[in-house]
Parts: C-alpha cells; sequence; structure tokens
C-alpha cells in the first residue's frame, strides 16, 4: 500500500519529464531534421541563461516569496557590462563586479522584505523599475560587445558526438549546468536546503525550531540576486550586445518555468530539476512553433495553450492525488 | 481623529496630498493652476484626474483579487482584448450589421471583459490553479487574440462619438473621472451594503474556514475575477479611446504592475484580507501623479524609471511599521536606552 502513496510534487517533474519527451516525439515525427542532437543542443544553448535565471527563482519561490526583478537585473548586467567592456575594461574585473551588483540588489530586496515586511512582489517591482531606469540611464541605444573574452566564449563551442551524431555546446551552458547542479546538491543535501524547505513550509514554525529565518530569507535573495547577474553575463555573451529593453517579461519566464516543474508558488515544495524540464519544455513549445512556421501572435497563443495544457493536467493529476491521500 | 488616523485610508490620502503639496511648492504654484478653456477646467490635477481614471478603475477591480489573496496579471492582455474589440466594431472592420454603432461596440468589449474574467474564475476557482499562474495564460494569449481581433494591424478610428469617452467634459469635469467615480460607488455598494466585502475578506484569510463559516467561496471568486475583467476591458475602452486607436502590442503592456503597485501603495496587503477600495484609488491617484509630476518637471526620460522607483521604494519603506518604528527608535534613542 505505500507504494502507491506518490508526493504531488514527484508527480508534477514525472509529467514535466513525460510531457517533454512526449512533444520531442512529436516534433521529431511531424518535422525532417527535428529529431537530432543538435534540436537538444540548441535547446540548451539558447535557454542557458533562463536555466540560471529560473534557478535563482527557484530558490525564491521555495521560500513562498517571489522576485519580478530579475528581467532588469538581466537587462541591467548585459547594458552595464557592455558599457564598461566598451570603455576598456577587462573581462576579469567587470564579471565579479557584476556579480556583486546581483548580489546587492538581492540583499537589499531580502532585507526589506524580512525586516521591513515589505511585500516581496512590490519592492522586487520596485526594484524591476529601478533597475530597467538604470539601463537607460546608462545608454538607450544597444551597445555592441567586442571584448577578446567574450567573443571567445560566445563563438567558441564544444563538439560532442553521441551515436554518430555531433552537435556543439558552448562553454556556458556548462556554467549553468554546473550551477544547477550546485542548486541541487544544496537543496538535497545541505542543512541550509532542508531551512530553505522549513521556512517556505511554515515560516513561523520554523522560527520557532530554532532555524534563522532572517538569514536564510535574505540569502535567498542574494542567491537569486546573484544567479540573474550570471543569467545577464551569459545573455550578453550569448548576444554580444547590451540594450536597455531586451529581456521584458523574462522574470514570467523564470516562474512559469519553475511551476511548470512543479514548485508551488506557496512555498515549500519544487526541485531545481524540475526547473530545468520547465525551462526545456517552453524552449521547445518556441522551438516547434518556429518549425510550424506561425504568425508571430499564434505563437503566443499557443504557447499560453500548451501552458495552460500543463497546469490544467498538473492540477487534475493533484487533485487526485489529494483525493487518494484523503482517502487513505 | 484616531479611528480615522488607524484607519487604511489615512496613509494613502497623506501620501497623496504629501505629494501634491510637493508638486506645488517644488512648481511654484503653477501645479494647481486650473484654467478654464472652452468652457471646460483646464491644468495639471485635471490631467492627473483624467489620466489617473484608468488606473482607479484597474485599482478598483484589483483590490477585490488582491484581497481574496489572488491576483491578476492578465488586465493589461484584457485592456489590449477590449481595445481592439471596440474599435475593430467602431472602424467596421469585424461584425459589420452593426454599422460602427459605438453603444454596442462598448458594449461587446465589456462582454469579452466578462469571458476573460469567467476564464480565469475558471481556472482559479474551479480547478483552483495559482492565481498567478492562472492569470498569467491569458497575459500571454491576450495579446495575440487581440492581435486576431485587429488581424495584426493598429486600428485607428474616426468617430467623434467614441472620441468622447476619454476626452469628453461634462460640468466641466473630465467624463472617464466619471466613469471612475461611477465604478468607485458601484464597488462601494456592493461591497458595503451587502456582505459580499466581508466575504472577499474572509477568503483572503483562509478560504477553507470561509468555507466552513458556509461561505460559497467558488461562487464569490468567480465574481470577483469577473469584477476585475470587467473594470480591465473598461480601462482598455478608456486607452483606446484616449490614442483614437488600438495597439494590440502596447495597449496596457505591464498595467497589470501599475495596477498591483497602487492597490499595494493603498495599503491592501497583497496576502489577501482586510482591503479598501477609497485607499486603492488613492493608490491609483498617486500613481498617476508620480507619473505627471516627472513629465511636468521636466526629468529627463533616462531618469523617468528611476525616480518613479526611488518614490515608491519611499513610500513602501514609510507603510511599513518595521521601518517606521526604527526611523522613530533612532529619534528617540536616548530615551529608549535610559529606560532600559
Amino acid at each position: 500500500m505505500k507504494k502507491k502513496g506518490i508526493k504531488i510534487n514527484n508527480v508534477s517533474l514525472l509529467i514535466a519529464v513525460i510531457l517533454f519527451i512526449g512533444m520531442f516525439i512529436y516534433g521529431s515525427l511531424a518535422f525532417d531534421r527535428f529529431g537530432s542532437l543538435a534540436t537538444i543542443f540548441n535547446l540548451f544553448n539558447g535557454s542557458a541563461y533562463l536555466i540560471v535565471v529560473s534557478v535563482g527563482m527557484t530558490f525564491v519561490l521555495l521560500t513562498g516569496g517571489i522576485d519580478i526583478s530579475v528581467a532588469s537585473t538581466v537587462a541591467f548586467t548585459s547594458v552595464l557590462s557592455a558599457y564598461l567592456l566598451r570603455a576598456g575594461w577587462p573581462a576579469i574585473a567587470v564579471i565579479p563586479l557584476m556579480l556583486l551588483m546581483g548580489f546587492v540588489v538581492g540583499y537589499l530586496i531580502g532585507y526589506c522584505v524580512h525586516v521591513f515586511r515589505i511585500q516581496p512582489f512590490i519592492i522586487s517591482l520596485a526594484f524591476q523599475f529601478l533597475l530597467r531606469g538604470m539601463c537607460a540611464v546608462v545608454s538607450r541605444e544597444s551597445i555592441p560587445i567586442t571584448n577578446a573574452f567574450y567573443k571567445a566564449a560566445s563563438l567558441n563551442r564544444i563538439k560532442i558526438t553521441i551515436g554518430g551524431s555531433t552537435a556543439g555546446l558552448y562553454y556556458y551552458v556548462f556554467v549553468a549546468l554546473l550551477i544547477l547542479f550546485a542548486a541541487w546538491f544544496v537543496l538535497r543535501f545541505t542543512r541550509f536546503g532542508r531551512a530553505v524547505y522549513a521556512v517556505g513550509s511554515n515560516e513561523l514554525s520554523a522560527q520557532y525550531m530554532g532555524l534563522e529565518v532572517k538569514k536564510i530569507k535574505i540569502s535567498v535573495y542574494a542567491i537569486n540576486g546573484v544567479c540573474a547577474a550570471v543569467g545577464g553575463i551569459i545573455f550578453s555573451i550569448n548576444t554580444l550586445a547590451g540594450y536597455s529593453l531586451q529581456n521584458m517579461g523574462l522574470e514570467l519566464d523564470a516562474i512559469s518555468s519553475a511551476v511548470i516543474g512543479g514548485t508551488l508558488l506557496t512555498g515549500g515544495v519544487g526541485t531545481v530539476i524540475g526547473t530545468l524540464f520547465g525551462v526545456l519544455i517552453q524552449g521547445l513549445i518556441k522551438t516547434i512553433v518556429t518549425y510550424q512556421n506561425l504568425n508571430s501572435w499564434w505563437t503566443r497563443v499557443t504557447i499560453a495553450a500548451l501552458l495552460c495544457f500543463f497546469i490544467v493536467i498538473q492540477r487534475i493529476v493533484a487533485i487526485r492525488a489529494e483525493r487518494q491521500k484523503m482517502a487513505a | 481623529m484616531k479611528k480615522f488616523r488607524q484607519s487604511l485610508e489615512f496613509k494613502p490620502i497623506l501620501f497623496f496630498i504629501l505629494i501634491l503639496l510637493f508638486c506645488g511648492i517644488v512648481s511654484g504654484g503653477s501645479f494647481f493652476k486650473v484654467s478654464i478653456v472652452d468652457g471646460h477646467l483646464y491644468g495639471r490635477l485635471i490631467d492627473i484626474i483624467r489620466n489617473g481614471s484608468k488606473y482607479m478603475i484597474l485599482a478598483i477591480g484589483m483590490t477585490m483579487v488582491l484581497a481574496t489573496g489572488g491576483t491578476d496579471i492578465s488586465v493589461g492582455s484584457v485592456m489590449a482584448i477590449s481595445g481592439a474589440m471596440a474599435c475593430s466594431i467602431v472602424d467596421e472592420r469585424i461584425l459589420l450589421f452593426l454599422h460602427g454603432n459605438v453603444p454596442a461596440a462598448v458594449a461587446l468589449a465589456l462582454l469579452c471583459g466578462v469571458v476573460c474574467g469567467t476564464w480565469n474564475g475558471f481556472l482559479v476557482a474551479k480547478l483552483k490553479v495559482q492565481p498567478i499562474v492562472a492569470t498569467m495564460i491569458l497575459l500571454t494569449a491576450g495579446r495575440g487574440i487581440a492581435q486576431l481581433i485587429a488581424d495584426g494591424k493598429i486600428v485607428t478610428i474616426t468617430s467623434e462619438q467614441y472620441y468622447l469617452i476619454n476626452g469628453g467634459y461634462f460640468l466641466g469635469l473630465p467624463v472617464p473621472f466619471y466613469i471612475a467615480m461611477a465604478m468607485l460607488v458601484i464597488a462601494l455598494i456592493i461591497t458595503k451594503g451587502t456582505a459580499f466585502g466581508v466575504a472577499v475578506e474572509s477568503i483572503g484569510i483562509n478560504a477553507n474556514s470561509s468555507r466552513l463559516a458556509g461561505i460559497k467561496v467558488e461562487r464569490n471568486l468567480w465574481l470577483i475575477y469577473i469584477f476585475c475583467g470587467l473594470m480591465a476591458s473598461l480601462a482598455g475602452i478608456l486607452e483606446s479611446a484616449g490614442i483614437k486607436g488600438a495597439d494590440c502590442n502596447n495597449c496596457g503592456l505591464m498595467i497589470e504592475m501599475d495596477g498591483i503597485l497602487a492597490v499595494a501603495i493603498g495599503g491592501t496587503s497583497l496576502s489577501g484580507g482586510r482591503f479598501s477600495i477609497i485607499s486603492s484609488v488613492f493608490g491609483a491617484l498617486i500613481v498617476q501623479t508620480i507619473s505627471t509630476m516627472i513629465y511636468s518637471f521636466g526629468v529627463t526620460p533616462e531618469l523617468t524609471k528611476v525616480v518613479k522607483a526611488l518614490v515608491v521604494i519611499v513610500i513602501c519603506l514609510f507603510q511599513s511599521p518595521e521601518f517606521v518604528g526604527r526611523i522613530r527608535g533612532l529619534f528617540k534613542g536616548q530615551k529608549k536606552g535610559a529606560a532600559a
């Protein structure tokens, strides 16, 4: 009997994985040259920055918070680093500075959320405006990046051959996967990770248990800020330019990735592996829509319809699982 | 007086007056100047109530959604849909048998809002999807649907009757202001005059115990999301009448953030519970005043968002009892030290 009691979050993850595989098979059957290693690798190449941002977002969502400033952080990172690189700064100075910037932004949001009890949505919205505004202050035009290091990272790929077909992965994909692995390890095996889940499940009881809620909550926002900055660096390597209006609405992509992967916005439930599949599913939807050669407005409707499909299936399964639990 | 100071309405009204005073002093009084041009009032203050109307209308709908502990981030897209619908009908692109009849166009656009709200309500109340995720579907799809209605074009219209909705005047004041006030009165009657307001608050505090107490949680959630969709479509009509056309890509872009911001500045908690529609309306006026202030002082466009963000952060900080307590502590530091 015990085997039947599947956890809800595992079910969501399972559905995400099955749907990903199902969509990939559908794409392979429907289109020529879709079912190849290159498609999968391009998926990773194209969404490496989103993976990093979504991993950071998962930490915040797990504590029951939300941070909608990440899109602006990504944009600000890419604009500011493009500006500094054009001014002649070396990449080795720019990258740590960006990480520090992300950390400070995240820390400030976390501090306001926990100490001043401002609602996370609102304070991160204010920071979203602030950083978007700062982008325009730095430059309204798109700045090209000509730095040698960025160019090298942008153009060189590692060729990998599996089963006779060869495809390339950019270096930054490995950075993204490394961060993903680190996040998975931290959440799963460390004291800090357990504490994050505990705070998300019930902040009050976590406090009574003697966990340092303040430290944990500020840390997750700081981690999220750093992840957003890393995402911004990867994004600027990817596009080799900084533009103040790019990535509008990225925060919703990050949040929906986490949600498709089974993270609950109420906190306490979710994994970064699920988030990874959430990102990949969204990337795959976009790829399929591109293959279908649809109008841009149909793209939006299709993505929304698929998103809806996922969410509804997830809910139905979750409701059934809850009923089973009640019956047991 | 003390009762008023403790009410939700106190701080937003205070902030609103302070910002207005600040603008008035910095501009040397010209901010308050209201003159009569062509038989109606004209000035910065009139600008604020005219342009602020759509925020007020959005905030009225959004307040109830937030009071139940939910969110509706699809309002911008709903605005785009209703704008596209109304303009396409008025311009006789779709539904030709209506012959560009303006009241019919408005009615159908409002119906679009109701349909959108029903969809959101279905996802949130029936399927119990998390509100932010549920409304994200319409946020993504809405602009696509709007473009399908408008056939991917920017619809421009020439209808004096339709322009009146945003540009007209009645007894010297702009028409949108009357629309916003009418909505406010209706919302107040619904929430204060019936048990509906208490039900909303109770759902926001604890949906489960509300159900056990006999409140029809599901039905009320449907109604709230439908009302929010209706308000969004009304705001969309105002916006499209203002720009004399429907631009599906930019109509109400990111306006959901401003709407939520207005409610939050008004002091309604985003986690649900206590709410005040009047303070949300003042929150909306504050948001609009900040924008008008920035434009009228000739702040460079680059800095607009930065200034707005800083003002919002300051208001948020002063809304937080912890922060205010700390500031007080700084001034009373010695006293406290002596007591300890």
